[in-house]
């Protein structure tokens, strides 16, 4: 299973000399990180790099915020049409809208005039279903003595939320912010479409762009640039492994 | 006590902005657009009825994609549940550096599908590429892995389940890993071997684990799987590798057939829907709880 990243590491440090010598190496004869120097100078690859840093940062704060706040209203209140919002919410839960609906919410972004600008990428991922649902889960798991003993102090919602529920829900935050980067992160066939710029474009279509463009097709640059696309999200994944995990794990099967 | 009567509603504003914005509008904008035959540049709009569901599937294109997406998918998924269950199995167990061995085994999931699809182009490929290699060394065989007949769409699937494993894996082990011991020690009291207490009481007792992964590894194969596609083989030998979504992006922006692209959207909105709809209404009922 790993082996594919092991070869992309070892060709990453080659020579073009090295990469197409037959047989084909297992190693190189000297780390050398003149492929990396060249892949980030071919095409603006620092650009996407902080391009895609920029989206995923903000997709996950939207949902992380929307999804808290929605989850509130469905945990602690009782209201008229409830049920009818949590169907409305519910349907969507499996629907890759952005995918599905790609045409006309393509027209939607040139309506507005957001093609080939971050809010684009970023605004209609800043809600799901599935965040929401996360955290009413876990608000419902939290005793309900809590919000009565707020309520008699007298308490608004707003501050039962910010000082109890929040502070409640660290390690549940945690884990979704991670999960929410690292699908932000690996969008792909959206933010294709949507940019045209190359200084809009995110990482994932750098490395699309490396091996259409690269003429001569030197894999140890092709492959450098490809495993600095995907180092944060691995980075994030060996650092937290556990809690990633975790949090996979209670999102999926109580989702 | 009662909180303000309104605030619910206020704290549901975000969410029901953007999705109904960006989910509901295009969902809603599709239907409407699949009943009408539009003009490349979008100036011009005949409605036309059924007609544009009914060219879709007089057309050997379409017909085509179905066929490459039901073989997609149904051998992806089956693969990806079969071998994650196993490769769970092996590593539920206590041994010395096993943790090592899972994450390992985990990486791929971390990825995206295009870094997966660029990863393997680079290994498929005729010349630097290290598989031909030992195959040819090996068994004497060597494939055009992107660009022949058959092998195109069997690259893109290796990929495929190379990277959806480790997402079934991490499910079953921690299904595994919620299997009370006595149900277990019990089981082996009884008389089972290992092999029976793996097919005949460890599966069963997962089927709500199986059961979701099935739901989401469907979809994983049917969208997220555009990104290998795109890298690998852009659909091609001869539309060997055009899936339903890779065709809907064809038709969508490259020949800019509107009305045939929303029509197609909508079918695939209403597969959603049916397995949205099956998840909740079976699922809960067939599967077995501990």
């Amino acid at each position: 299973m790993f082996l594919p990243f092991f070869l992309a590491v070892s060709m990453s440090f080659m020579s073009e000399v090295e990469v197409f010598s037959y047989p084909p190496k297992f190693l190189p004869s000297q780390i050398n990180f003149k492929n990396y120097k060249e892949a980030l100078d071919i095409m603006n690859l620092k650009r996407m790099l902080l391009n895609s840093f920029i989206v995923a940062t903000c997709t996950t704060l939207g949902k992380i915020i929307t999804g808290t706040l929605g989850a509130f209203a469905f945990s602690s209140f009782n209201f008229k049409g409830k049920n009818t919002l949590f169907f409305t919410l519910f349907i969507t839960l499996f629907l890759p809208a952005e995918t599905v609906m790609i045409l006309p919410l393509f027209m939607i972004m040139s309506k507005f005039g957001w093609v080939n600008t971050y809010w684009a990428l970023i605004i209609p991922f800043t809600a799901s279903a599935t965040n929401t649902f996360l955290f009413r889960q876990h608000f419902m798991s939290i005793p309900t003595e809590l919000e009565d003993a707020a309520k008699i102090d007298g308490a608004t919602p707003m501050q039962y939320f910010r000082k109890i529920l929040i502070p409640l829900s660290g390690p549940m935050i945690a884990g979704a912010s991670i999960i929410n980067f690292v699908y932000a992160w690996n969008m792909y066939l959206w933010p294709l479409i949507v940019t045209m710029d190359n200084k809009m474009k995110t990482v994932q279509i750098g490395v699309k762009m490396l091996i259409a463009t690269d003429s001569t097709n030197n894999w140890g640059i092709i492959m450098a640039g490809t495993l600095m696309a995907a180092l944060p999200t691995l980075i994030l994944f060996f650092v937290l492994q556990d809690l990633f995990v975790k949090s996979l794990v209670t999102s999926g099967l109580k989702g | 006590m009662k909180w303000g009567k309104y605030t619910p509603f206020l704290l549901l504003i975000p969410t029901f902005l953007i999705i109904i914005l960006f989910i509901y509008w295009p969902t809603i904008s599709s239907f409407m657009l699949s009943f009408y035959k539009v003009s490349p540049f979008g100036d011009r709009k005949i409605f036309v009825g059924f007609d544009n569901f009914i060219n879709l599937f007089k057309s050997q294109a379409y017909l085509n994609s179905i066929k490459v997406t039901i073989i997609y998918v149904v051998i992806t998924v089956f693969s990806v549940i079969f071998f994650g269950y196993l490769i769970a199995l092996l590593l539920d167990n206590k041994v010395f550096g096993v943790k090592f061995y899972r994450t390992l085994i985990f990486t791929p999931y971390a990825i995206s599908f295009t870094i997966a699809g660029a990863l393997w182009t680079f290994m498929l490929n005729p010349v630097a590429g290290h598989i031909n290699y030992f195959l040819d060394r090996f068994f004497g065989i060597s494939a055009n892995w992107l660009t022949g007949q058959p092998f195109a769409l069997i690259s893109i699937m290796i990929t495929s389940i190379w990277k959806m494993l480790p997402f079934s894996i991490i499910f079953y082990l921690a299904g595994l890993q919620s299997i009370p011991e006595e149900v277990i020690e019990s089981a082996i009291i009884d008389g089972t071997n290992n092999w029976q207490r793996i097919w005949k009481i460890k599966f069963p007792m997962l089927s709500p684990t199986t059961f979701y992964l099935i739901i989401m590894e469907i979809t994983h194969s049917m969208f997220e799987s555009f990104g290998i596609i795109d890298i690998m083989t852009k659909g091609g030998p001869v539309e060997t590798t055009t899936t339903m979504i890779y065709r809907l992006y064809l038709d969508s922006f490259y020949f800019q057939k509107t009305g045939e692209a929303a029509a197609q959207s909508v079918i695939l909105f209403l597969i959603m829907c049916f397995i949205t709809f099956f998840y909740f209404r079976f699922g809960e009922k067939t599967v077995h709880y501990q």
